[in-house]
């Protein structure tokens, strides 16, 4: 290839594509009929998929520096005007666990609450389950683990044992009429035992699901995972669950999230969890990353045809403001090639 | 290495073939083409000696690769990281059952990298008038009629000719790209004598529906056995967009150790999809490739060092102690 003009950056039609590819300025458009001839519709995936915005908790939880509250607040409030219908907003977890999500109940209380969009919390157990309904939250999540070893080092009891708490939150949820999601870790691979047998991760699946968790997300929680490795997993957790109540959380460590990402759409699921600016390193290996990025997610899927009705370029400018806000590089791709044209 | 070693224990046993379903049959083995030694230096800001680029190939060589493009016959005024192409061409080890092509854009070039020993050639064509105009000051037609005396002269001395075909799913200067524009150039080159022609996503644009959209269009011109898919990962697309060309039967795949090469076309982005993390995916897929993955990792971090620049590849972000 030879030399590059100067002039490139100012191409109108390099602007021209990047709009269309990242579909800037669209409003949020309700999920298309199918029709013959419809340009980028594959057959076989579905029509709408919903994005989970992890970032303010499962991406900042991760991020080595403390967020000011206020900032925190300014994102989620960001995120909400997206076009996202799941933002994580905290986690009700000991503060001495986890430093960087002790303003949960601020965190919690000063939230635009925009109609329409879920502000899921974590509880680890009642005491942080009834902090959070106090705070004013309307839904919850549980995080299980497929690894005992894993389960041991992180939570400090057997799967058995981490079982047994939820049940309690998910016994007064259901009195409160608060629906509640289970994440299982470790589903293609643990930092401690290595390989994990699929059909663990669908007991525990299975174990979350008969509890009362609405929706069951399948963290591949060091990137381990290929699209290989990915399928087998599903297959086995979807001979217990309907594939309508799964959702893949996968970490872009090794760079496979999307591929992986991809080939459970394949599958039928429809619920992707990622987080905004690619936020949230890996603790299992320095300096790597964590969550995939939603605004390479959201680009994906938009090139797929598929609608999540949420805007990219808006999640694109919550990134830029986080990022700015943790003087960081963004890990999103898409961001990184568009905010330099 | 052995923190790698550690690492990486589900390489090993995640080697186990996956049945085909819904998701697409795969093919059982994939072949990699390495371009980092030409695509992913020529795209670097830093001028590498020749030493280091030998020594660069000669680490690749030990890898299991099979195709390793080792440099460009083109002009250094155009070029300048490639100047030394003859020295490098004649300076590397040549393994027996490893190919090492290179780029000739026209006879002239052609004419060099034979008298320097070249045994493979490789041609740029793109399925975009105004990036041919922009990169070679000719049209699509007059491309080709100089790749026709390339073909013409490759053909008398029994050199087989790779071709590329750039710009497949967008350009940056035409904005999208007809699929059939890119059947079309493929199956020119195709019928020109080229053996196999890798489809570039240049720019990196494309997502899985449009890889899907243009594979489509262009195996009805060329057959699958011949293509193969040259992916950048400006937008985070490559692998997704490289695991649909397997699902459609492609079984030839370009990419560049570390991640080399950024993206003339937008500053700080990255480019070509690093092979490491592409190997990484192959061999989680059962797919068999022939290639060690740590010695390619090690080569990897080698010419990193050389660059003094980090890595793109994330299995080595992920793996190394930093």
């Amino acid at each position: 290839m030879g030399t590059v003009p100067s002039a490139l950056k100012h191409c109108l039609s390099y602007q021209h594509l990047l709009k269309e590819q990242l579909w800037i300025g669209e409003p949020a458009a309700p999920p298309p009929a199918l029709h013959p001839g419809q340009e980028f519709q594959i057959s076989g995936l579905p029509d709408y998929v919903k994005i989970v915005e992890v970032g303010p908790r499962d991406g900042l939880q991760n991020e080595k520096v403390t967020v000011p509250t206020d900032i925190k607040i300014e994102l989620i409030n960001r995120l909400s005007k997206a076009g996202l219908s799941v933002i994580e907003a905290t986690s009700f977890v000991s503060s001495k666990w986890v430093p960087q999500m002790a303003d949960h109940t601020e965190v919690m209380r000063r939230i635009e609450r925009h109609p329409g969009v879920q502000y899921p919390v974590l509880t680890p157990n009642l005491q942080g389950f009834h902090s959070a309904i106090a705070a004013g939250a309307t839904e919850v999540s549980v995080f299980g683990a497929a690894s005992e070893s894993f389960n041991k080092m992180n939570i400090n009891c057997s799967i058995e044992e981490s079982i047994e708490k939820f049940e309690e939150v998910t016994k007064s949820a259901r009195n409160m009429n608060i629906p509640v999601r289970g994440y299982v870790s470790c589903a293609l691979g643990c930092p401690y035992e290595g390989n994990i047998v699929p059909a663990k991760v669908a007991e525990v699946s299975k174990q979350l699901y008969s509890m009362g968790c609405y929706e069951i997300s399948l963290g591949d929680t060091i990137g381990v995972g290929t699209p290989g490795s990915m399928k087998r997993m599903l297959e086995a957790v979807m001979k217990e669950i309907p594939v309508s109540a799964l959702a893949v959380h996968c970490h872009d460590t090794y760079g496979q999230a999307l591929a992986n990402i991809l080939t459970a759409i394949q599958m039928g699921v429809g619920v992707v969890d990622s987080a905004v600016a690619g936020l949230g390193g890996c603790p299992y290996a320095k300096g790597a990353t964590g969550n995939v990025a939603t605004e390479d997610v959201l680009y994906m899927l938009n090139g797929l045809g598929i609608n999540t009705g949420v805007n990219l370029y808006k999640v694109m400018e919550a990134g830029n403001f986080i990022c700015t806000a943790l003087n960081k590089k963004t890990n999103s791709k898409v961001a990184q090639a568009s905010f330099n044209v | 290495m052995v923190e790698a070693k550690r690492a990486l224990p589900w390489l090993a046993d995640s080697l186990r073939p996956i049945s085909s379903t819904a998701a697409g049959s795969l093919p059982k083995q994939v072949k990699i083409v390495e371009v980092g030694p030409r695509d992913g230096l020529q795209n670097e800001k830093n001028i590498v000696p020749t030493q280091v680029k030998i020594s660069l190939i000669n680490m690749l060589s030990e890898t299991g690769l099979s195709v390793i493009e080792a440099t460009s016959f083109v002009s250094p005024k155009w070029v300048p990281q490639m100047a030394d192409h003859t020295e490098v061409l004649q300076g590397i080890q040549k393994f027996p059952g490893i190919s090492y092509p290179v780029l000739t854009p026209n006879l002239k070039g052609f004419q060099a990298a034979v008298a320097a020993g070249a045994k493979e050639v490789s041609i740029f064509g793109a399925a975009s008038e105004l990036f041919t105009k922009k990169n070679i000051n000719c049209s699509i037609e007059e491309s080709l009629q100089r790749f026709g005396e390339v073909m013409h002269a490759a053909g008398a001395a029994s050199i087989p000719v790779r071709g590329y075909v750039s710009c497949v799913l967008g350009c940056p200067y035409e904005g999208k790209i007809a699929p059939a524009k890119v059947a079309e150039v493929s199956k020119k080159m195709y019928s020109m004598g080229c053996y196999e022609i890798s489809l570039g996503d240049t720019i990196g644009v494309g997502t899985p529906g449009s890889m899907k959209e243009m594979l489509s269009a262009v195996m009805k011109e060329v057959p699958v056995g011949a293509l193969a898919v040259h992916c950048h990962d400006t937008y985070g697309q490559a692998l997704a967009n490289t695991l649909v060309a397997l699902q459609m039967g492609v079984s030839v795949v370009d990419s560049s150790v570390a991640g080399l090469g950024g993206c003339p076309y937008a500053q700080g982005a990255s480019g070509n999809v690093a092979t490491e993390d592409l190997v990484y995916m192959l061999h989680g897929l059962g797919i068999h490739t022939g290639v060690d993955l740590q010695k390619l990792m090690e080569a990897g971090v080698f010419i990193c060092k050389a660059l003094n620049r980090r890595t793109s590849s994330k299995v080595v972000q992920a793996s190394s102690r930093l």
